[in-house]
């Protein structure tokens, strides 16, 4: 194709993207450089009978005028992302200095609030990929070897966690998972335990979101996995039985071989999805036990006072984050197609 | 069924159990809210006796009967869903029309190059796919206040097109790129241009793939919450939003069954939509991966 019409085929995908993409990006790093004006004081003197007092008073006017005048607000440099709300810097080094060993020092960062996203984050993207994964793979495997009738209705309702709503899907597990739903009472009959509540613990919470995040993706896992084993060569397969492969060497030998390339392709969409946990958050209102990096964005801009800056800042450590993740496969890419041919 | 997939009885009923228990999990928290919608509240939650929301006992005595509407009247007449609805409509049918004109121009172009920058604007594309949405909503904050542009939905709908626009690239790439070369080739050694080429000879035969990644995009503006929710004003606020919205006043209210009956209202089209469409979800989801 030539590249005039390469250019003008893309053309409107490219602005679009380069608009709303890439500029968003380029204005998020501005922003996290700024902070909000602060309110301008004045002193009005008040002259009674009694003699004159000064008081200071907030100019309403002033900082409206201040605030519409530049919008970006005045420059901070980095100390917005030094402060307590992000990378705490000063907190930091004083727990590091403070603390009695590692398990003290963690605890310390557990209560700094972009730490406590930080580690949920992570823990759920480390902990929810891999099962996904394999409960897809067993689902797939299950359902290739069950009657042919049966596997359209598996997959149609298969497909219902992973299609709907995700804040829609998180709603209706933590309906039921109350103290006073199904599957709380159930849970509470289970632990023989009348005030257990997934609400109140922590630790309970954290399951419950990765639970919800291994439900909703799993069938996704599922289906590319299933499309992959009709593919899956037969011959080969029979030439392992004739050799004497046993069922368990027959998965291992020939049929996980086929599926390693659609395995990184599921890892590498759900480590992008995983890592913008956000939904399941705002439905399971866990804010007070579990709190993800795009959760303290979205709280930061939602509310009375839009915290900008500060939602900027937790945006750009993002970025930095999602990037960090997807370098391995940036780093292969470029190495298989990258150097010059 | 061939001699290599015979299985022994004890791994067959291993398979049965599995995908017993599975389609339970699946199935069963969806038939389980639709029918405590029907429900008042101490029956969906019913702190007595789980089985009330079953039998709905307190329905009974608090509407006479043992199924009621109440939710439904309250969230879609009193609280105005169906606004929201109508909202939902117009974003879901903009931008799937908008994202797709620009995809399959893109697309097209992408899968027909044979230049290096192709490529690289592909895996440009991926990146911008990994970013969540959210740190993007930050970046239109401050420019949409300024320039009056925040709370309208033909805005919403131009970011919801951006940003499903890597994935639709990368989609409809994979579609194009199973439409022989010679087809347009052809065309063009005959005399056509590279845009008649596509307009009479491509645009005939692309639709298969171009339908899946609609029903893709679809669900990519139906599901947006976060987006949506800060991008809108009260008054244009679409369906997921508003959704969201009842947790915060309706819990005060008492009326939790405004957004059990919503939760239900948004569900309902995307069954729909599963019972028409399982085959091209299904062909969409595994296109990137078989092809890859």
């Amino acid at each position: 194709m030539k590249h005039a019409s390469f250019f003008w085929f893309v053309l409107p995908s490219s602005l679009m993207m380069l608009l709303f993409i890439a500029f968003p990006i380029v204005s998020v790093v501005t922003q996290s450089l700024y902070q909000a004006h602060e309110q301008v004081i004045i002193e009005v003197e008040n002259c009674g009978p009694f003699g004159c007092t000064t008081e200071t008073a907030v100019d309403t006017q002033a900082t409206a005028a201040l605030r519409e005048a530049e919008p970006l607000g005045q420059w901070a440099g980095l100390n917005i992302y030094k402060d307590r709300n992000h990378l705490a810097v000063d907190e930091v080094t004083a727990a590091w200095v403070n603390a009695d060993g590692l398990p003290d020092f963690g605890r310390a960062l557990m209560n700094l609030p972009f730490y406590k996203a930080m580690a949920f984050t992570l823990t759920y993207t480390a902990v929810v990929t891999p099962l996904t994964i394999i409960l897809g793979f067993i689902i797939a495997i299950a359902v290739n070897a069950v009657a042919r009738s049966l596997r359209g209705p598996t997959i149609f309702f298969s497909l219902l966690p992973m299609i709907v709503t995700p804040l829609v899907g998180a709603l209706i597990l933590f309906w039921m998972v109350d103290a006073r739903g199904i599957l709380g009472t159930a849970l509470q009959w289970l632990a023989d335990d009348p005030s257990l509540s997934v609400k109140a613990s922590t630790p309970l919470m954290w399951i419950m979101l990765m639970v919800y995040g291994v439900w909703s993706s799993a069938p996704f896992a599922f289906i590319v996995y299933y499309a992959g084993l009709q593919t899956v060569n037969t011959d080969t397969l029979e030439a392992a039985m004739i050799d004497g492969a046993s069922r368990w060497q027959r998965i291992r030998y020939v049929v996980i071989p086929h599926l390693v390339p659609l395995t990184t392709f599921i890892a590498l969409i759900q480590l992008m999805d995983n890592f913008r946990v956000f939904e399941p958050i705002v439905s399971f209102s866990a804010q007070a036990h579990a709190t993800s990096l795009s959760y303290a964005i979205f709280n930061d801009l939602g509310g009375e006072t839009r915290l900008l800056s500060s939602a900027a800042a937790t945006s750009v450590l993002t970025i930095i984050g999602v990037a960090i993740l997807l370098s391995p496969v940036l780093v292969r890419t470029w190495r298989e197609f990258g150097s010059p041919r | 069924m061939s001699v290599a997939t015979r299985r022994s009885p004890a791994a067959n009923t291993l398979a049965y159990g599995f995908i017993i228990i599975w389609l339970i999990m699946a199935a069963f928290p969806f038939l389980w809210t639709l029918w405590g919608s029907f429900k008042v509240e101490g029956d969906f939650f019913s702190k007595a006796d789980w089985a009330n929301s079953i039998f709905g006992t307190l329905t009974v005595v608090e509407t006479g009967s043992s199924f009621t509407g109440d939710g439904y009247y309250g969230a879609w007449v009193q609280e105005e869903f169906w606004r929201a609805a109508l909202n939902t409509t117009i974003v879901c049918v903009c931008v799937v029309t908008i994202s797709l004109t620009c995809g399959t121009l893109g697309g097209y172009a992408l899968s027909r190059s044979t230049y290096r920058y192709a490529f690289w604007f592909l895996i440009c594309a991926l990146m911008f796919r990994a970013m969540p949405p959210i740190t993007l909503v930050s970046g239109y904050l401050l420019p949409f206040f300024e320039w009056n542009l925040w709370g309208h939905l033909s805005t919403t709908i131009i970011v919801l097109v951006a940003i499903n626009q890597p994935f639709t690239l990368w989609m409809l790439h994979a579609f194009f790129k199973n439409i022989p070369k010679d087809l347009d080739e052809s065309a063009m050694v005959d005399g056509c241009t590279r845009f008649q080429a596509f307009r009479h000879v491509i645009i005939p035969v692309m639709w298969p793939g171009v339908i899946t990644t609609g029903l893709f995009s679809f669900l990519l503006a139906y599901n947006d919450f976060a987006v949506t929710s800060m991008l809108l004003s009260k008054d244009n606020q679409t369906m997921v939003p508003k959704l969201a919205s009842f947790l915060g006043t309706t819990q005060t209210k008492g009326n939790v069954m405004f957004a059990v009956s919503a939760v239900v209202s948004v569900t309902a089209p995307l069954f729909v939509m599963i019972i028409f469409f399982q085959r091209q979800i299904v062909s969409g989801l595994t296109a990137g991966a078989v092809k890859g």
